[in-house]
């Protein structure tokens, strides 16, 4: 039995004005075993947010479902962190409330001491300290984001959900921010499922990389391994040659693939069976 | 540099608003007539309202029976209607509006009789509340209520109805309880527009307290307008309608500062 399983799940949008239903993704299916880090890479439009959010339990799945250990996810809950792309803080609260916020509910039966002691470990761990009292917008993205990285691993979910995490942050601070859930996540193997356009972050960051095809009736096309020694920093892992075989890899498929596929799909030829996605460990 | 640029222009808006009110003052006192034999003919003038402001504030809390009371007592009367209408009114404009704005199908079921009430003149109800209540004083107080309540409902209703998705979606993941989604989540996040709400609900029960006030007698700074017009008391009513502008500001202050408080930045 897998861990996380994401079972045949299809989505439709309803069409507005009379329009018929516009299918976003059909018949995605894969696996995540605990302690993975899988990224799902594909162009707007493929729905690849809209499935982290039905596993999250944000959004219902049109058919299929997500088993998390064994039980099928009915709704969002503390198991399922997500950290969001807007960062998605609470304004009014301090760096320091919004991340107490969350260790409240997820432990309900602490006391003021141990859940004060606790937040500040988080906001150490992710540099914050000196900034507990400083709202969100007083914050750079960069921080505002660290804030939604504590709030999600204080927590300690089963599977943690990232929304394109760094896409509103500037280039130079994506970087450290990026090594700093590397450290995060070396450090707790947490199982995470995170969605970007972002190649370069994916084979830093991922164990495997789900390909989706255009949008929309978008598909899972394959799964490709990410064989890079850990742990793997972003100045030397561009020198593996096993890293820019895999870049180029994956950029084809953005650029020409996953248009062809698509289009064979709309011509009506029996696309390959997606069902099971084809792993491809691009052997030297 | 901003500072001081900043400061320079603040004392030109101070210096021209003084100017104003001496412009103002020397034309209302050349348009007085002339005493003739110790009484004034028409309105008085600035000196007078000054003398009757001076004597009513140096002793603003005497009670010489039902048509003598300094007009702190007046004020006191006023504001104790004003706060219990008003602060009942509030909290149920604030727990209907939460309501109607959580549930966006109910709050267009409700909308069609909320835009009906709305522009009903407070003051319309009073022979109802009268009827059925059989106190002036409650009805006076029903009135306020009446007058403070639609401002605050509509704009809660809509300040919880427009809450950004991505603040409930955090609530729903992290499981809050209800108590803690009310009150750590909605109602902050609402918070800004119910204030503006309560701002404009504060003006219009501060307005509709002076009306209610002439047609029920008896205490207040409304009645206390009306009773000096019997007594042909110009300078007093003069002198009240600027306290009662004054009060109002004060009030429509404290809101504003609970607003500041209260607000936050995306």
């Amino acid at each position: 039995m897998s861990f996380l399983e994401i079972d045949h799940v299809t989505k439709y949008f309803s069409g507005s004005d009379g329009a018929g239903d516009l299918c976003v993704f059909k018949d995605v299916h894969f696996r995540i075993e605990k302690g993975e880090f899988v990224t799902m890479v594909g162009h707007s439009g493929c729905g690849k947010s809209t499935l982290l959010n039905i596993i999250a339990g944000l959004e219902s799945a049109s058919a299929g479902g997500i088993v998390l250990e064994g039980r099928e996810i009915a709704g969002p809950g503390l198991d399922r962190m997500v950290v969001f792309q807007n960062f998605s803080l609470m304004p009014w609260m301090t760096v320091w409330e919004n991340i107490r916020l969350a260790v409240r509910a997820a432990y309900p039966k602490w006391d003021r001491q141990r859940i004060a002691d606790y937040v500040g470990q988080y906001v150490a761990m992710v540099g914050l300290s000196g900034s507990e009292r400083k709202k969100p917008a007083a914050l750079s993205g960069g921080m505002r984001q660290r804030v939604g990285l504590a709030r999600a691993f204080a927590v300690k979910p089963k599977v943690l959900l990232l929304d394109e995490p760094f896409a509103q942050i500037d280039a130079l601070t994506r970087g450290a921010i990026q090594e700093e859930l590397i450290r995060m996540w070396t450090a707790t193997r947490n199982t995470v499922f995170m969605v970007t356009h972002d190649v370069d972050e994916a084979i830093l960051l991922s164990d495997r990389i789900a390909l989706m095809t255009n949008g929309p009736e978008a598909r899972l096309a394959e799964i490709v391994e990410v064989e890079l020694p850990r742990p793997r920093r972003r100045e030397s892992v561009v020198e593996e040659p096993a890293y820019n075989r895999l870049r180029k890899h994956v950029i084809h498929f953005l650029v020409e693939r996953s248009r062809k596929l698509q289009e064979q799909k709309e011509e009506g030829t029996p696309a390959p069976a997606f069902g099971r996605a084809p792993v491809s460990t691009l052997s030297s | 540099m901003n500072g001081t640029v900043k400061r320079s222009e603040r004392k030109t808006v101070l210096l021209s608003s003084v100017l104003l009110l001496f412009v103002f003052l020397a034309l209302w006192q050349l348009s007085v007539k002339p005493s003739v034999g110790g009484r004034t003919e028409g309105l008085p003038g600035p000196g007078a309202v000054a003398e009757r402001a001076w004597e009513m504030l140096s002793n603003p809390f005497y009670d010489r029976g039902p048509n003598d009371k300094g007009i702190g007592v007046q004020l006191v009367y006023s504001l104790g209607r004003l706060g219990a209408g008003y602060i009942a009114a509030s909290l149920a404009a604030i727990f209907l509006g939460v309501v109607l704005g959580l549930y966006p199908t109910l709050y267009r079921a409700v909308n069609p009789y909320i835009q009906i009430m709305k522009p009903i003149s407070p003051l319309a109800w009073m022979p109802l509340f009268l009827y059925t209540i059989k106190d002036s004083g409650k009805a006076a107080m029903m009135v306020i209520f009446m007058s403070s309540l639609w401002p605050t409902l509509a704009n809660t209703a809509f300040g919880v109805g427009s809450i950004k998705r991505d603040y409930l979606n955090v609530s729903s993941i992290l499981q809050l309880s209800w108590t803690a989604r009310l009150f750590k989540v909605v109602l902050p996040a609402a918070a800004p527009a119910i204030v503006a709400g309560l701002r404009i609900s504060m003006g219009s029960a501060w307005v509709a307290i002076v009306a209610a006030e002439m047609l029920i007698g008896g205490t207040g700074i409304g009645y206390f307008v009306w009773n000096e017009w019997n007594n042909l008391q110009l300078s007093s009513v003069i002198f009240a309608i600027l306290t009662i502008g004054t009060v109002g500001v004060l009030l429509d202050l404290g809101l504003g500062r609970l607003a500041k408080k209260l607000a936050y930045a995306e």
